[in-house]
């Protein structure tokens, strides 16, 4: 076989092989991936569908619960809000007014957190003046 | 930048002339930044940067690096970093590169033009703003960044980003100007290794702040910030390993500069990440005014590089083939392409809320077991090449050179195998056992091309085993020196494998005199402790650690809550403020203890709502009426009033202590093997590229004669 049409032939598979594997990144990140949502739009979730909840803490609404933590989340922009429970480490910058992000189930009207998945976003050096 | 573009006609005043402004820009921004420094140490609260970041009680230290945890700081400090590197770069290359430097100047010059608009009329981040009225006191920094690691990590990345812009302006002037030749990488192979050295210094760096201070006890979380990190440390791994190629064998001319491109573009967008809020991060720097500038940015750097290497294609293609795949430049591109990949897989997944909602309309999220599913085979991979790749020789390597090299380092992960097997629980886990055995192939290899080198010496040169090592290492530092640096890397993937397979996490809800046991370590809360430090009440627990019945260690994690910043200043504002946690860590060469706890405020915390209601009740009816009569008094009165309400939150608090009061604890126990390892391997690494970076000793001779 000449060089020429070996490189291509070499080329094709690499190629192939890629593609392949390129088709796999994407389905498995969408299988393994947990639809992110805002309180708002937790509505018509399904139960027992694991979600991530993203959204603003309501100042005011924590309170410590036996051995997690209830408080109520809030839309970043708008009005929608849920109760939502959770048990696990919490965060250092967790407080009210802070954004987090949550994964869990909505069960009864109330978001279960799974353990140790609360994320709050750091008070960030950048926003200071925001959080006051 | 007008001046370097016009030397790029060929008129050496000119291009003397963009040099030279290069100095001077980096005279002017050294002046900014001496400005503003002496604005932070002296208070100067006009200063809206200073006011917001910095305050009359901010220690000396934290004034010192409070500039570069603004937006606006940060922003010059890159600015600065760039003039500096820029004319470092154009000084060592004043008397080479005559058709290239040019257009290297104009690019860096073009960055730093950007960075300096951007400050001056981005808006709202000119470190220069002023506040009218002048406020008394500054907001003071935040309390989760009074740590020194977070004080040396972001300049540290800084350095690392923006040192990458010289391998970027050289690679496009050496595009423009169709010299694609391996000049431009020798004379900027240097900085690629500075911006690697400190992106490393900066990852570690996160990493141990966020196991030391973040109370959750991990070093990576596959947070999007993290993510912008090691995408650029990724790209320009491999950056360094295949320009030797283009050097040695003058392949790789489109792999070089792709790489070089994309981990600029990488930086960039590192910078971009935490400016834009873009994506959901423990690090939200929240939405600011830059974020388009620098999208804008990259999308021109982007484009404009495609096209130029495209324009460049015929002049890039290489002569040479690889010859076979047992050489080492096919080592390199195969741990080229596991690098690549590697990033491209970060990238994937840190993007993919974008991506997911771009296609199906919901935003989806990646969590980090997705990330550690599919990045650990691929590191073991290269590990694997890690050690393989220094035994290979380059073009092809014979079956003698095989049957010479190989035996040792395999027997070796043999008998690891073996010794693993039956004397640990390494085999629970596949991908860490993989990770010691290839890593006893690696160490074995490395000493037996370290002790090949050294006997070869030897037997020309005579003397000592050990003096001979030193004699041929300080002979070729940077190949050494990244022995010295895959020894390192290779430690520290044995850390990592080690504490995320077999660590053991334990939270539970103690009472004081209880204990827990995890592992063969027994924890018994002792004690509560409380105290009140400046503008923090600080509640903690004294631990007693047994190991197997003897008395191991003794720690106090504590957890301090900062008093809010905002408003007036209240006992219960002592729980509005920013928390951080401090945690009990006895580190060792075997295995770390990790505490941290999360201390039940909830009848503290009411108890100061009364107390404050009542204090309140007090200034209305009984202080502000005498101050009303007679305001001379208001000054004398407000220092009783803080003196008063300080005993006050020593009473309140003190309530914590109190044995009839006391109330459980929640604690989160790690005992996590090996991560020690990971500082260890972090630091060696950095002494090789170190080793590898400082100047050989024949140059030196060179210059002086």
């Amino acid at each position: 076989m000449d060089p020429q049409k070996k490189r291509q032939i070499r080329l094709f598979v690499a190629l192939g092989f890629a593609l392949v594997l390129a088709t796999g990144l994407v389905y498995t990140s969408f299988n393994a991936s947990s639809e992110a949502r805002q309180p708002s739009e937790l509505g018509d979730a399904v139960p027992g569908k694991s979600y991530e909840m993203t959204g603003n803490v309501v100042r005011g609404s924590i309170v410590e619960q036996g051995e997690g933590i209830r408080f109520e989340v809030r839309d970043r922009e708008g009005s929608g809000t849920i109760p939502a429970t959770y048990s696990g480490v919490v965060p250092d910058p967790f407080r009210g007014g802070r954004e987090i992000v949550l994964k869990g189930t909505v069960e009864n009207g109330i978001f279960v957190g799974e353990r140790d998945t609360l994320v709050t976003k750091c008070p960030s050096k950048f926003s200071e003046k925001q959080n006051q | 930048m007008v001046a370097a573009l016009i030397g790029t006609r060929g008129d050496r005043r000119w291009v003397d002339a963009a040099r030279r402004s290069t100095y001077s820009l980096f005279a002017l921004l050294l002046v900014c930044v001496v400005a503003i420094e002496y604005a932070f140490l002296t208070s100067d609260f006009s200063l809206s940067v200073v006011a917001n970041h910095s305050s009359r009680e901010t220690s000396l230290f934290y004034k010192f690096t409070a500039m570069w945890s603004s937006q606006e700081g940060s922003l010059l400090l890159w600015a600065f970093i760039l003039s500096l590197v820029a004319s470092v770069s154009l000084f060592f290359t004043r008397k080479k590169l005559r058709d290239v430097v040019p257009w290297a100047t104009a690019i860096m010059l073009g960055v730093g033009v950007f960075f300096t608009s951007l400050m001056l009329f981005g808006g709202g981040v000119n470190p220069f703003d002023t506040l009218s009225p002048v406020p008394e006191n500054g907001v003071g920094l935040n309390p989760l960044l009074l740590h020194p690691m977070m004080i040396i990590h972001p300049p540290m990345l800084y350095v690392g980003y923006v040192s990458l812009t010289v391998p970027f302006a050289f690679a496009i002037g050496a595009l423009i100007t169709r010299r694609v030749d391996a000049a431009w990488i020798k004379s900027t192979r240097g900085f690629a290794l500075v911006a690697w050295t400190f992106l490393t210094i900066g990852v570690i760096l996160g990493a141990r702040w966020s196991y030391t201070e973040l109370g959750w006890g991990g070093y990576w979380a596959w947070d999007p910030v993290e993510n912008a990190s090691i995408m650029p440390w990724l790209i320009t791994t491999a950056y360094i390993h295949s320009i030797m190629v283009q050097e040695k064998r003058g392949m790789l001319k489109v792999w070089n500069v792709s790489l070089i491109v994309a981990s600029f573009t990488l930086a960039l967008l590192g910078t971009f990440l935490v400016r834009s809020g873009v994506l959901q991060s423990i690090h939200a720097f929240g939405d600011s005014t830059v974020g388009p500038y620098f999208l804008g940015l990259i999308i021109l750097v982007l484009v404009g590089s495609t096209a130029l290497i495209i324009s460049r294609l015929p002049l890039l293609r290489s002569q040479k083939r690889i010859d076979s795949m047992a050489s080492r430049e096919a080592v390199f591109l195969i741990n080229n392409l596991l690098l690549v990949g590697m990033c491209v897989l970060v990238f994937w997944g840190t993007f993919f809320p974008l991506i997911s909602e771009l296609f199906t309309g919901t935003e989806s999220v990646l969590a980090a077991p997705w990330f550690d599913r599919y990045t650990t085979p691929l590191a073991v991979a290269l590990v694997l090449f890690t050690g393989i790749g220094p035994l290979l020789a380059w073009r092809r390597i014979s079956w003698q050179g095989i049957k010479r090299v190989f035996p040792i380092p395999t027997a070796a992960s043999a008998i690891a195998v073996v010794l693993l097997l039956v004397f640990t629980d390494a085999a629970d886990s596949f991908w860490a056992l993989a990770v010691f055995v290839l890593a006893a192939f690696t160490f074995v290899a490395l000493a037996q091309e370290t002790w090949r080198g050294a006997a070869a010496r030897r037997s020309s040169a005579g003397g000592s085993i050990p003096g001979s090592i030193v004699a041929v290492a300080t002979r070729n530092r940077r190949r050494y020196g990244g022995y010295i640096v895959h020894l390192g890397f290779v430690v520290l993937l044995v850390g990592v494998a080690a504490s995320s397979s077999f660590e053991t996490k334990r939270d539970v809800t103690l009472n004081p005199g209880e204990s827990v046991k995890v592992e063969d370590y027994t924890l018994t809360y002792e004690q509560p402790t409380v105290k009140r430090d400046g503008q923090a009440v600080v509640f903690g627990a004294e631990v007693s650690v047994e190991k197997e019945g003897r008395r191991f260690a003794t720690l106090e994690p504590t957890r301090r809550y900062y008093q809010r910043t905002s408003g007036t200043k209240t006992i219960a504002g002592y729980f509005e403020g920013e928390a951080t946690s401090e945690v009990g860590l006895r580190a060792g060469v075997r295995k770390d203890f990790w505490v941290s706890i999360e201390p039940d405020t909830n009848e503290i915390r009411q108890r100061s709502q009364v107390a404050d209601e009542r204090f309140g009740a007090y200034m209305r009816a009984r202080v502000l009426p005498v101050v009303q009569r007679d305001p001379s008094q208001a000054g004398a009165l407000a220092q009783q009033l803080v003196a008063v309400q300080g005993l006050a939150t020593d009473q309140i608090i003190s309530d914590y202590v109190n044995p009839k009061t006391a109330t459980a604890a929640t604690f989160r126990v790690i005992v996590s093997p090996m991560v020690t390892w990971i500082w260890i391997g972090a630091i060696i690494t950095i002494l090789g590229a170190l080793f590898a970076l400082w100047p050989a000793r024949t140059s030196r001779r060179r210059k002086a004669s």
